[in-house]
């Protein structure tokens, strides 16, 4: 897999991401405080505008630039969230020559690591890594069955969708919405929801 | 949506020019980095205090810029923190040699943006930055249940006093426990009688009845602990002043400064008939008013209601708060 896989991830999930800012906006309204889809927005378009600019050598020189890219446009909790995330899967990838399932794997783990390093959250916590410790788990799962990277991250978007799905119950221990103690309950979490937007993006691009 | 804009995308940065055009005799604003900064920093010797958050607080932070406040601060989006690369060039840009304080409420993306800031500045080199985090706001259970208590009113009273501690040449850290001891010492509850609506969402963040209020509520259009109904003012001072006195305590003897907050919308009629019942429920608690503060100083755009926050003062933070403040937002004694 080459860096141009990569680059027709960021551009989709920036896509989906403008398509659905007024539907992450509206759920971070109920227990949030109604920026998450403009944030969203305006950092994956950040990282387009790079992306029209610059051609990239490397996938991991790639994500990193994404990474950063968040980082510096994002702002709130999600942009050193979801800029971790890249660096992170970014560095991951630094001088592997074959990007296969295996690597996109230690990549995904290394990038999620970030966010808990970033964010405390433990699972439960109706925060974003409700999407993505699952998601993780089925991509494992997937790749030790024999899957390639198509069908192990199909696997694992459908994880983080479960996921975020099980957090509409859950109490918020972490984020703005924890300030809401029982009355976040019967809320879908929106960084689970953007989580998954970026999980089903990199199933329909990366294979 | 009703409001005084173009274009919602291009609230923040129109409204920083804004005040670079009104303010240019004290402020300088960096509109590209989105920085207000004092005109005349870095000032040699003294340390560099910077501020930040989400824009829709006004005047907090940029209104507090200035002579005896904050050296520089930085403005996010609407409700969104801003961004480590502002927080570096502002700590590069007001540090004279003192060293640098980043003032920073408790929100998980304030704090982790600061943290970036941080640990990049560490990674540059050169500067020495501390931190305090302020979390005076009791409608939260500061527990591990939650992002912790929220730093609400007490940031302008930390600013002002801080600022005033770092003009007089104080070094790094006797400002930054002067800044802790203030935040140890505040505590705060606001209300809301109406929601706010975020340019960029377009319409109210949450719905409320013309008979109900939030109580409980932060300053980012947040829903707050609590849907009641309405209820005399009497009533509500005491909803706000109680928790924030039991919660310290404040006991009978204490003095305090006592500020009552609006949060944007609320006219100055019905923020000092909310102070005449805070006044008075302190006075029944024995609790002398050292100095007061009344007006909107860290607002929620429009939302209507207030905040009500207690900072326990000794001769020396009474002196500090006395001390000559000329800022967009707070000016006496200069």
């Amino acid at each position: 897999m080459g860096v141009d896989a990569f680059v027709n991830w960021l551009r989709d999930a920036a896509g989906v991401l403008h398509e659905n800012a007024a539907y992450l906006t509206e759920l971070d309204s109920a227990i949030g405080d109604a920026d998450h889809g403009a944030n969203m927005d305006r950092g994956f378009q950040a990282i387009v505008a790079v992306l029209d600019g610059t051609s990239f050598e490397s996938a991991d020189e790639l994500l990193k630039k994404a990474g950063m890219t968040l980082v510096s446009k994002v702002g709130g909790a999600s942009g050193p969230l979801y800029g971790t995330f890249f660096l992170r899967f970014g560095t991951a990838l630094a001088g592997v020559s074959s990007i296969n399932a295996e690597a996109v794997g230690k990549a995904l783990h290394a990038g999620v690591e970030g966010v808990l390093a970033r964010g405390k959250a433990e699972l439960g916590d109706k925060t974003m890594y409700d999407a993505w410790a699952p998601a993780l788990e089925a991509y494992d799962a997937a790749v030790a069955g024999g899957s390639e990277v198509g069908p192990a991250l199909t696997a694992a978007a459908e994880a983080a969708a479960k996921g975020r799905d099980a957090t509409v119950p859950l109490v918020a221990r972490k984020g703005r919405a924890s300030y809401l103690g029982e009355r976040s309950a019967g809320h879908q979490d929106p960084g689970a929801t953007s989580t998954t937007l970026i999980l089903e993006s990199a199933a329909r691009t990366l294979a | 949506m009703k409001k005084l804009i173009n274009d919602p995308g291009d609230v923040v940065s129109e409204a920083l020019q804004g005040m670079a055009a009104a303010h240019p005799d004290r402020l300088r604003v960096d509109l590209e980095n989105r920085i207000v900064y004092r005109k005349d920093a870095p000032r040699p010797g003294k340390v560099g205090l910077i501020s930040g958050g989400g824009s829709g607080h006004e005047p907090m932070h940029g209104g507090f810029v200035g002579l005896g406040m904050l050296d520089a601060a930085c403005a996010g989006e609407v409700f969104t923190s801003p961004v480590p690369d502002q927080m570096m060039a502002a700590t590069k840009a007001v540090d004279a040699g003192a060293g640098v304080l980043h003032i920073v409420k408790n929100y998980t993306g304030d704090v982790m943006n600061f943290e970036m800031a941080a640990e990049l500045a560490a990674a540059d080199a050169g500067t020495e930055v501390q931190s305090v985090v302020t979390n005076d706001d009791v409608a939260v259970q500061d527990s591990l249940y939650t992002a912790g208590r929220r730093g609400v009113g007490v940031t302008v009273l930390l600013e002002k006093i801080v600022g005033a501690a770092a003009e007089e040449g104080q070094p790094l850290p006797q400002v930054a426990d002067l800044a802790r001891r203030v935040n140890d010492n505040g505590r705060s509850m606001g209300m809301a009688l109406t929601s706010c609506t975020v340019p960029a969402a377009g319409k109210p963040t949450f719905d409320l009845a013309d008979n109900e209020m939030e109580v409980g509520i932060g300053i980012h259009g947040e829903p707050g602990r609590q849907r009641l109904p309405l209820a005399p003012a009497r009533e509500i001072a005491a909803m706000l002043v109680d928790p924030v006195v039991t919660d310290l305590p404040y006991q009978q003897g204490d003095s305090v400064i006592a500020f009552v907050n609006g949060m944007g919308g609320t006219p100055l009629i019905e923020l000092y008939l909310m102070y005449n019942e805070v006044a008075q429920l302190l006075d029944r608690a024995g609790i002398t008013v050292a100095r007061s503060l009344v007006g909107n100083y860290i607002t929620s755009l429009e939302m209507a209601g207030c905040s009500v926050t207690l900072l326990k003062v000794d001769d020396e933070l009474v002196r500090l708060w006395d001390a000559p403040v000329n800022t967009p937002g707070l000016r006496w004694g200069a």
